[in-house]
């Protein structure tokens, strides 16, 4: 007999539905009190404050509009808010790391207000370049999307995953664009010519 | 502990590309996934206090008005462990789902179904010391969707589930013991493996049922387990 570990809960596609569990204000529904995500940094916590906005373009490059688009990162420090983080206790109040949008109904485009994070320690001692992990899930997703937000100040030259990718070009897809002080905009492709690299993580 | 996580089973999830389910196909990452392993980014993730959740969020029958949502009584608990067996405590889990005559309440379903004026569809709850958590709702309607002209999900809630860190993230969908729409549903027949879609299959529980009052069904969820570190693998620093 082989060694049976259970298996994990297979995957559904989050259908185009997903906001009314997991940001019910979006879907018109008040009986909450908190909504979740809404806050990744909140306004005492050091950082510089930055804006990151960007839509999901499907194979046809027709922008989702009923994506919801999870994001986590670290702090100024690379310190994430969790309790496996030897340095997580260190992080400020009001910083949670955690943010959640959708793409918007007509325009497609999610935005989130945060701070730029810190450099995260890697393994083997080995610094991770800034980044954002994002997780994208859709209709018409079957298991949702892990991929990250690099930027494009950084020396990312020595960053661990970036330089995993083999193909230079594709590299790129994890950089967002400068679009002014504070201000970044990255695009997600689902397929196509500059598809996205997608993790595995 | 900073244990790294078990590596996801592709074969046994849907592939992104199913073209029986036709909007994966324009949604469906065509190259190979990077595949990287567990840094501080990734066994990390969002965390949740009760702070933030009402004393109704579970109770999807009474949660939108006070007053009671018309449909089937049910009860929806279980337990969420992970692949050693372990209890997921303080897991968050959301859930949605439409009302009994299959329509959600939501600005883009145009389903001619009526909205039930007292049935939202949402909850949340955090799973307790042992893994366990429960909800109590109304039992959804099947509904038809656009895919072919007379495509149909069977009834299904749902799911989305926070773990212990970013690589356990989930989201997926509970069924129904005894759904005649299984074999024709074309999101649930994304999932390759027959028995990997038996296990979004909640049986019924007549045990945990409240007599005279609610069916039940069991929803047991298992997240990725992690190694135990005999020999150290440091994901932070040297
Ligand atoms: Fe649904």
């Amino acid at each position: 007999m082989p060694l049976e570990y259970p298996k994990e809960t297979p995957a559904q596609t989050a259908g185009p539905f997903v906001h009314i569990g997991a940001m019910p204000r979006i879907a018109g529904f008040t009986c909450f009190d908190v909504e979740l995500g809404q806050q990744i940094a909140g306004p005492d916590v050091p950082g510089e404050r930055i804006v990151i906005e960007g839509q999901i373009l499907d194979g046809t490059g027709t922008p989702c509009r009923d994506t919801m688009v999870e994001v986590w990162q670290a702090d100024d420090q690379g310190r994430y808010a969790h309790p496996e983080d030897p340095r997580g206790a260190e992080v400020a109040d009001g910083f949670t790391g955690f943010g959640r949008a959708h793409t918007d109904f007509d325009t497609g485009l999610f935005r989130f207000e945060t701070i730029k994070p810190g450099i995260v320690p890697g393994r083997h001692g080995r610094d991770q370049a800034p980044h954002v992990s994002f997780w994208i899930v859709a209709r018409g997703i079957n298991i949702g999307l892990h991929t990250r937000m690099y930027f494009p100040e950084d020396n990312t030259s020595t960053d661990p995953v970036l330089s995993m990718i083999e193909q230079p070009h594709r590299r790129d897809t994890l950089i967002a664009e400068r679009t002014a002080d504070g201000q970044y905009r990255f695009d997600i492709r689902l397929q196509g010519d500059r598809e996205t690299v997608f993790l595995d993580v | 502990m900073t244990a790294e996580y078990f590596q996801r089973d592709r074969r046994w999830h849907p592939p992104a590309l199913t073209p029986d389910y036709k909007t994966s196909v324009a949604r469906s990452p065509s190259l190979p996934l990077l595949s990287i392993e567990n840094s501080l980014s990734e066994i990390t993730g969002p965390t949740f206090s009760h702070a933030a959740l009402g004393g109704l969020d579970n109770d999807l029958i009474l949660n939108f008005t006070g007053e009671p949502a018309i449909g089937e009584r049910t009860v929806v608990h279980g337990r969420v462990t992970d692949e050693t067996g372990r209890p997921v405590k303080g897991a968050l889990l959301e859930v949605w789902q439409a009302n009994a005559g299959g329509r959600y309440r939501h600005v883009k379903d145009g389903y001619l179904a009526p909205l039930d004026p007292n049935f939202g569809g949402c909850g949340r709850c955090l799973t307790d010391e042992d893994g366990f958590y429960v909800f109590r709702t109304v039992k959804p309607g099947a509904y038809p969707f656009r895919n072919y002209s007379n495509s149909w999900r069977m009834a299904h809630i749902h799911f989305s589930i926070f773990g212990a860190g970013l690589t356990q993230r989930l989201i997926t969908q509970m069924y129904f013991e005894g759904d005649p729409l299984r074999d024709q549903d074309p999101i649930a027949q994304t999932i390759p493996d027959p028995a990997a879609l038996d296990r979004l299959v909640a049986p019924l529980d007549l045990n945990a049922s409240v007599p005279l009052d609610s069916l039940a069904y069991r929803f047991d969820i298992v997240l990725r387990g992690r190694r135990q570190t005999v020999f150290e693998n440091k994901l932070e620093g040297a």
